[in-house]
């Protein structure tokens, strides 16, 4: 009952925050068009002819953004042409100027009561999604309940994953190139900006909305991902440290940086996950941040080259990939219902090796072309860093990572950039190969070959082509999440750290029983 | 000419076989016949089929591919007899599969006890792929759901019907649930996970017919007390028997099962058999000689490669293991923890207050020395009990040592300091120290220290 109620809840917020994106339409009127003129957001070079071709399109209206965004993005096409050769609008303005437009173009009622909306939009459905989770403490007793997930139009790409997928893919596309699209849903994060940045006057960039809508996600997803299983003290920690992480390190401490005017820097998000930490502007900006920021330099070079290794051999990549990093948190959380859907085959392990360590030779050369270009003063390789850092940031940072890596979830599972693409998962699984203390150990011979472990890995491991030769497994993939033992119904599989030697045991000692017969 | 080996049946004993043989031998001609499915998949997993934990694919353990990768030919089809003289095996559609070896791997088959109104539609047992696909038809739209007989797959049964919402009548012939197998702590912490589970438990209870409706189906189940029970649906999970009816007409001796000498073999030249359908003609003590578990099948099939390829090698039952999962209460076995304790074997069995958790150690009075190992709701490392109880290990050192057994995940509690203190206060002019806490470092330490 409790539990129909607040999916009914989520539903009626989920379909509200959709409406949010046209209610109220776009309109530029006169008190839009002074707006317009007083904003102090357009560039002195280009803003004349910007708004004499916005200019013309006063006393339009549209209904939709789907009407509004092309208009205003023809017009400052026009603008381009009007400039003549050599002079362009950049991607990294069109963006802002097509966010703002739609801002002060927006007649929706949400101006001035932004709060209220997020309440009824993304509050209700938070609640709505709590109601519906909480109650399984009480009426079901703990320990794994996989009950129905293959039958499941929501979890086994049904038509609801589908949804799930085609509005996650949207809204990847929307915040990464189109941000305009979603003026109405940014500016509800507004207050949010405000309160944690002390400015009365702040504005939701579309990466101030990004990090709120995620972190809450981790929130709301983890305290599920907390009662799915709260048998087990190693998935209640997991998460804590998940939501921790994403929370401070994420979400509030590079924006209380800003509010005090220092870089907005992530101290977990570490090189070459992290893959503009060496471009120009971010070192210029370290350099120019005083102590703090040379601190933040520091920091992010020992984190990649010393500490985030060093504790991989200690306990396993899974110290960042499935207890700290926010890609990871995600899929931990948000992603966890699509776990199984990973393929598990040796033609996707085959493309998974060749895919990760692709793109960490990318991310190499890209750093290195970069920084070689930084420290000559523009002299090496001047023509051959830009598009590069573009490519990768497109190909990589954006369409991989983002518009794939989540929108896919309800497809592909949970872990589809952290498997075949993260660079930094790729320098973790190789030290997690060739020298750390990390093990899944089989448990002798208890293994009846069911399944379960396999279908629940997120990163598409075949467990029980391991376990079931007592084999203990090692796989430069494994996040640790756990999951593989949690769902075992025979007590086959520990996460485990130990001494290294033995490590990889050709096959377990007593599968026979006289223990002289192998088992592989 | 290589030799053809055909085993027949593609469950872990058949495959575990062919396996084997391939990996030990390039150039064997190996087939294997089944006419449940073309590939393999694992038995044990057919519930989770049923729960929708996860679909048929899932229970494969190989892929596909594997097959043709290993040369091991696949024959789909029922086999009606074996011709012995002619060697070869007889489908029933009368085409013929000559053999040089003949492995027989076929499995159990669901036992009925001839009770009036057992083959009646909507009572099934559940043994086979097609028993999936025919309870999936019979528990469409039920109210509720009887399981008879209280055993490993009747326990199941249950839970497969509980995920779906089915009210299930759980008639169990024992005083308490499998008390034949279990001592009383165990079988009772067990009553307690079904009837929490909201499954209606009925103990001590025993079918005397199963009664039809209107439309010729399964409409009521009646037990020897007079009680009626309404219900769409009837598990008969009494047990299962080496599957060898069509073995009847041939040369091959059996008995429950068919009859093998110590190397696995039958009475007939090149004929060998594995698994559920085995009878050992000597088992080992202690043992029986008919084990239907799956590590046993595999066991065999491991075995058997050898024998077939050269090396011939004795089956050896070695140290009893199992498990289970009884809905959320995880249960392992090593070594022997019998109902009733045998005369001079006693027992040191700590239970958690309250939560159903339970480590229990039986250990021979006149020597101390530990025979097994049993917990429930706690997970206990394979190769550590097995390493004890083939040293000989005695109780004290097993106590001593104990942290380096808990197989539990990280972070979850640990309660050997419960156990040791539980035989401190019965033992109080000897106490003992636990030594070794839980994890890998902890057993490898013990190792070396010993
Ligand atoms: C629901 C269920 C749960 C179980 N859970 C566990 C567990 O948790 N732990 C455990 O240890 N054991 C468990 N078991 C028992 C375990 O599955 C069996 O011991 C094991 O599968 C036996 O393997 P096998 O290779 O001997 O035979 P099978 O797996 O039965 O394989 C025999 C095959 O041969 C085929 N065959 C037989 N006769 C013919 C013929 N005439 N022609 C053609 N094909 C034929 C059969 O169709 C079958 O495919 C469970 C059994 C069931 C049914
Ligand atoms: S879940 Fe456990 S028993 Fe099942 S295949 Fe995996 S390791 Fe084996």
């Amino acid at each position: 009952m409790v539990r129909r109620t607040g999916m009914a809840l989520f539903l009626a917020a989920f379909i509200g925050f959709l409406g949010l994106l046209t209610y109220g339409g776009f309109e530029i009127d006169d008190a839009a068009w002074s707006e317009i003129e007083q904003s102090s957001r357009w560039q002195d070079w280009h803003k004349q002819p910007f708004l004499d071709a916005i200019g013309e399109l006063r006393g339009q209206s549209w209904s939709t953004p789907f009407g509004f965004v092309p208009a205003i993005n023809a017009a400052i096409d026009k603008a381009d042409e009007a400039m003549g050769d050599g002079v362009q609008f950049q991607k990294w303005d069109r963006q802002p100027y097509g966010l703002e437009l739609a801002r002060i173009a927006s007649k929706s009622p949400i101006g001035g009561r932004e709060g209220l909306f997020l309440f009824l939009t993304v509050g209700l459905a938070c609640i709505g999604g709590l109601l519906y989770a909480l109650p399984r403490i009480w009426l079901e007793p703990a320990g794994i309940k996989n009950n129905g997930v293959m039958f499941s139009k929501a979890k086994s790409r049904g038509w609801i994953g589908i949804g799930v997928g085609v509005f996650l893919i949207g809204l990847y596309i929307a915040l990464y190139f189109h941000p305009a699209y979603i003026a109405n849903w940014i500016r509800l994060t507004d207050p949010a900006t405000r309160l944690i940045s002390g400015n009365p006057d702040a504005r939701a960039s579309q990466w101030f909305f990004y990090g709120f809508l995620y972190t809450l996600s981790i929130l709301v997803m983890g305290v599920r991902m907390m009662v799915h299983y709260r048998h087990s003290r190693y998935h209640l920690l997991r998460t804590v440290s998940i939501i921790f992480f994403q929370t401070g390190f994420a979400f509030l401490i590079p924006e209380i940086l800003v509010a005090l005017n220092k870089p907005w820097f992530d101290f977990k998000n570490a090189w070459p996950l992290n893959y503009t930490f060496f471009h120009g502007w971010s070192l210029d900006q370290f350099q120019n941040g005083g102590a703090l920021g040379w601190f933040m330099l520091f920091w992010g070079i020992g984190l990649s080259l010393l500490l985030i290794p060093l504790l991989a051999a200690f306990f396993g990549k899974r110290w960042y990939c499935s207890w700290v990093c926010g890609c990871g948190g995600l899929a931990e959380t948000l992603g966890d219902p699509y776990r199984h859907l990973s393929d598990k085959s040796l033609k996707a392990w085959k493309i998974e090796r060749w895919l990760i360590h692709g793109v960490l030779v990318f991310a190499v050369i890209m750093t290195g072309a970069t920084l070689a270009n930084y420290l000559s003063e523009g002299k090496l390789l001047a023509e051959y860093t830009g598009p590069v850092q573009e490519w990768y940031g497109f190909l990589i940072g954006s369409i991989f990572a983002g518009v794939v890596g989540t929108g896919f979830y309800p497809f592909m599972g949970n872990r589809v950039w952290c498997r075949f693409g993260c660079p930094l998962a790729a320098i973790l699984g190789i030290v997690q190969k060739y020298k750390s203390r990390f093990r899944i150990t089989t448990n002798g011979g208890q293994c009846i070959s069911c399944g379960n472990c396999s279908t629940y890995c997120e990163m598409g491991i075949d467990v029980r082509a391991y376990a079931q030769r007592g084999q203990n497994i090692i796989r430069a993939s494994c996040v640790g999440c756990g999951v593989c033992a949690a769902v075992c119904p025979r007590g086959v599989l520990r996460l485990e750290n130990g001494p290294e030697e033995g490590r990889y045991n050709e096959v377990s000692l007593l599968q026979i029983g006289d223990g002289k017969i192998d088992a592989a | 000419m290589a030799q053809h080996v055909v085993i027949l049946g593609n469950g872990i004993a058949g495959i575990t076989a062919a396996r084997h043989i391939r990996k030990r031998c390039a150039e064997t001609r190996i087939t294997v016949v089944s006419g449940e499915t073309d590939h393999f998949f694992s038995r044990t997993a057919l519930m989770y089929i049923y729960m929708g934990h996860m679909k048929y694919e899932h229970t494969k353990p190989y892929e596909d591919s594997f097959w043709a990768k290993n040369r091991i030919e696949l024959r789909r089809g029922w086999v009606a007899k074996v011709d012995t003289a002619g060697k070869a095996l007889v489908f029933d559609d009368g085409s013929t599969l000559a053999y040089d070896s003949l492995v027989l791997a076929t499995g159990s088959a669901s036992n009925k006890f001839g009770w009036p109104g057992q083959d009646l539609p909507g009572v099934q047992g559940l043994y086979s792929y097609q028993d999936l696909e025919s309870m999936e038809a019979n528990t469409k739209g039920i109210q509720r759901g009887v399981v008879i007989g209280g055993g490993l797959i009747g326990i199941e049964t249950a839970e497969m019907l509980h995920s779906r919402d089915i009210p299930v009548t759980f008639l169990v012939r024992e005083p308490s649930w499998m008390s034949n197998v279990f001592p009383a702590e165990e079988s009772e912490l067990i009553n307690r996970e079904i009837r929490q589970n909201g499954i209606d438990l009925r103990l001590g209870a025993e079918l005397d017919r199963i009664e039809a409706g209107p439309d010729g189906r399964a409409a009521a189940v009646v037990t020897k007390d007079g009680e009626t029970i309404p219900c769409g649906f009837v598990a008969l999970t009494v047990g299962v028997h080496p599957n060898i009816g069509f073995l009847k007409e041939s040369e091959i001796e059996t008995d429950r099962g068919i009859l093998v000498d110590d190397h696995l073999r039958t009475n007939i030249p090149d004929v060998y058999a594995a698994g559920d359908c085995v009878q050992l003609r000597q088992a080992a003590p202690g043992r029986r000689p008919v084990e239907a578990v799956w590590y046993t099948g595999r066991a065999m099939g491991q075995t058997l490669a050898r024998t077939l390829t050269g090396e011939p090698t004795p089956y050896l039952q070695g140290r009893w293991f199992n498990s289970a999962k009884f809905f959320d209460l995880e249960w392992q076995i090593y070594g022997e923890a019998p109902a009733t304790l045998p005369d001079g074997v006693a027992t040191l069995c700590w239970q958690h207050a309250e939560k159903p958790l339970l480590i229990r150690i039986n250990y021979r009075e006149s020597d101390q020395v530990v025979t097994g190992f049993q917990v429930m709701g706690v997970r206990y490392r394979h190769d550590a009990c097995h390493r004890w109880l083939e040293d000989g290990r005695t109780l004290r050192y097993v106590l001593e040592n104990l942290g380096a057994a808990n197989f539990d995940p990280e972070f979850y509690r640990e309660y050997e300091s419960e156990v040791v203190a539980l035989y401190n206060s019965k033992f109080p002019e000897a106490p003992v120290q636990l030594k070794r806490r839980r994890g890998l470092t902890g057993w490898i330490r013990s190792l070396r220290a010993s």
